[in-house]
């Protein structure tokens, strides 16, 4: 008996009860499916999620008031210092910081001073307002994010126009009533009429439109088509009022300059929010590659448990086989007895049984294969699934030690039956 | 003792195909023990035909199996061609069926599903025979028992009578040293038993060793030899044709 032979006998076995092994191998195919697929999606999400980061903007660090890192600091401050002081205290060695300080224009200005961060190329304050109501001739649109802010803004978060123009320096200075529209808040307001020039009243505003951005398209839970971007004074007048910064977005000059840049801007805030070595600091630096390195190990766990979730199935697909080869043992006892008496080996039986089993894990886990490659063409729930390579090859194998592995047990029964316990069994 | 009629070829060493000696079979323990052999001393000689007769429950089964190395007998000793087959083990045991026995069931044990030409293969396949001289052996065996037509039938595709000559055809293709019978007729009808038992006795002219176990006089008048069993136990041994002479009912058509 060669293993061409054993092969020919197992294929015939599985012949003879199509259906039974159909079934069979669709609990592998699904799980090898599974397994595959959901790997691939969570890879697919995974680069989505990067290339969102990337499109925040190159080389852009982006500051944020830190509510934690400030409340904490703040309260015990307050036990000690009694409330008093300002930025002045902090530079006092090891003192903790008195209070949590807002981001300001001045900090920015600070920022863009070359002679204190060298390796700044703009830096842009930004206030955002919510959900704002913008109408334009009856019709209506709940603008996601209104950005106030700089003209540097559109270069640092990369946000090009696509139509019309940016607003200016000018135009802050003069804090004049223009904006540029995302396309979702253009597409709502003014449908197929071309908005360059119209003016929308917004939140009983009136903002002239002067450029609309290109496409960025919409991903995950938020669309970033749904924004308007005017200049600073502009929105603070009408609608965010004179308050703090939401934030403040720093370009640094090139790629290799961003950490430089975190430094540069540390220590520029540092001092000015009086932050020493032991006090918590009350803003936050966004970097966006330390950003994409957090988002890809928090996607990469959810990867993993994507995978393994499939992988139970997988598990139940295995289980299936050894449930199938059980009956298919017991129901050709007499035909093992049959084979036993007229001479066959353990080692065929035990060959037989184990190669049907590996063959319907194998045939079920390259159709599972190849419905994962056919179904990862299609977007999944938003994502274009990835496949990677060694999922394929992980669960294949899987898959084929789980033919062997919950195969041998059925195969063992058989191969160890007495002939004439076998002959005898009806 | 070796007495007996006089054979003219026989090499003085060769041993006798079967030699059993005190066999014995129990079946269960204790209060329900059925005792289906008590101790059957057993001899036959190469190129013998030997009939095993006896009534229902008598054990004839029982000792095929033992025979067939397909159970294991509770005490005694079995050789087999010289062989005590008591001392091997599985595997062994397994290449034993496979080279020196052939044996043809009442109910003719074919594979389901497979043809006439696959189930005459199998023991062949297992014996590691390449696949074109599996063929051609597997072929002319089907073509002695008059199957030529019909090798690529599967079992439900045949008679009971076809069905049975595949079996022999299966069980005599390994040309083994015994071929071993239990009520090979039992499930045929009467044209169907004559075409079988006469394929035995062109089987015992050519020198094959066969045992048949049958409880009908008609197939047993076949034999070269007549033995009876009673509660297990051998009650009488007749000989009615020499080990080396032509099958009775050869022998009168010949005459
Ligand atoms: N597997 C078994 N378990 C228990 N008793 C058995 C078994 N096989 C046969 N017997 C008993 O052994 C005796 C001989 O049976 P068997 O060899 O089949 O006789 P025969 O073939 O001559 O009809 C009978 O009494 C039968 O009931
Ligand atoms: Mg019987």
């Amino acid at each position: 008996m060669n293993g061409a032979e054993v092969l020919r006998f197992a294929l015939r076995g599985l012949a003879a009860n199509k259906m039974r092994s159909a079934l069979t191998m669709l609990g592998i195919l699904i799980g090898v499916a599974a397994v595959i697929l959901l790997v691939a999606i969570g890879e697919g999400s995974s680069r989505q999620i990067q290339q969102n980061i990337q499109r925040l903007g190159a080389n852009s660090l982006t500051i944020t008031p830190s509510t934690s890192g400030g409340g904490g600091g703040g309260g015990f401050a307050r036990a000690v210092g009694g409330g008093g002081g300002g930025g002045g205290a902090g530079r006092q060695n090891g003192g903790p910081r008195t209070q949590a300080k807002n981001l300001t224009v001045e900090d920015a200005r600070a920022l863009a001073d070359p002679a204190n961060a060298p390796s700044v190329k703009s830096v842009s304050p930004v206030v955002t307002a919510q959900s704002q109501t913008a109408t334009y001739e009856g019709a209506s649109h709940a603008i996601g994010q209104l950005v106030g802010t700089y003209p540097s803004y559109f270069e640092a978060s990369n946000k090009p126009v696509a139509k019309g123009s940016y607003f200016y320096n000018d135009d802050v200075l003069a804090a004049r009533k223009v904006v540029v529209i995302g396309q979702t808040v253009a597409d709502d307001l003014f449908g197929t009429v071309d908005p360059l020039g119209k003016q929308i009243t917004v939140s009983g505003v009136p903002f002239t439109v002067v450029g609309v951005l290109k496409e960025a398209g919409s991903s995950g839970f938020q669309d970033a088509d749904d924004v308007a971007v005017a200049p600073l004074p502009a929105v603070q007048q009408s609608l965010t009022g004179f308050g703090p910064l939401g934030q403040i977005l720093v370009q640094a000059k090139s790629a290799e300059t961003v950490d430089a840049a975190q430094a540069e801007v540390t220590e520029v805030l540092n001092q000015r929010h009086g932050i020493t070595a032991t006090a918590s600091a009350d803003y936050r630096i966004l970097n966006q590659e330390t950003l994409q390195e957090t988002v890809g190990a928090a996607i990469g766990t959810f990867t993993v448990l994507l995978g393994a979730v499939a992988a139970i199935s997988l598990l139940v697909g295995g289980i299936g086989i050894t449930n199938i080869m059980l009956v298919t043992v017991t129901e050709r006892t007499r035909e093992i007895g049959i084979r036993k008496a007229i001479g066959a080996p353990k080692g065929a039986i035990l060959g037989q049984f184990l190669a049907e089993a590996t063959m319907l894990s194998l045939v079920g886990g390259l159709l599972g294969v190849l419905i994962a490659v056919v179904g990862a063409q299609f977007t999944i729930a938003g994502v274009q699934p990835v496949i990677v390579p060694t999922s394929i090859a992980l669960a294949l194998g899987v898959s084929v030690a789980i033919g062997l592995f919950f195969g041998s047990y059925p195969a063992n029964r058989a191969a160890g039956l007495r002939p004439i316990e076998a002959l005898r069994f009806e | 003792m070796r007495a007996g009629p006089p054979v003219l070829v026989r090499p003085v060493l060769d041993p006798p195909v079967l030699d059993l000696r005190h066999v014995t079979k129990v079946y269960g323990e204790g209060e329900t023990a059925v005792h289906a052999l008590r101790g059957v001393s057993l001899r036959v000689e190469r190129g013998d035909y030997v009939a095993i007769m006896g009534a229902s429950g008598s054990g004839k089964s029982t000792l095929m199996n033992i025979i067939g190395c397909l159970d294991i007998p509770s005490g005694g000793t079995y050789r087999l061609d010289g062989t005590d087959v008591g001392g091997l083990d599985e595997r062994r045991l397994a290449i034993v069926r496979n080279r020196k026995l052939g044996l043809v069931f009442q109910s003719f044990n074919l594979i389901p599903r497979m043809s006439a030409l696959a189930n005459v293969e199998l023991p062949l396949a297992y014996g590691g025979v390449k696949a074109a001289e599996r063929r051609r052996r597997a072929l002319a065996a089907l073509d002695r028992v008059g199957l030529a037509e019909r090798v690529h039938h599967q079992p439900n595709e045949l008679s009971g009578g076809q069905q049975q000559r595949v079996a022999v055809a299966r069980a005599l293709v390994t040309a083994p040293t015994l071929l071993l019978a239990d009520e090979p007729t039992g499930a045929l009808d009467s044209k169907s038993s004559e075409d079988v038992m006469n394929i035995f006795d062109r089987l015992s002219a050519n020198g094959r060793t066969l045992v048949v176990i049958t409880h009908e006089e008609e197939v047993a008048a076949h034999a070269k030899r007549v033995v009876r069993l009673m509660d297990g136990q051998i009650v009488e041994d007749a000989r009615t044709t020499p080990v080396g002479g032509l099958p009775p009912r050869l022998a009168e058509v010949a005459s």
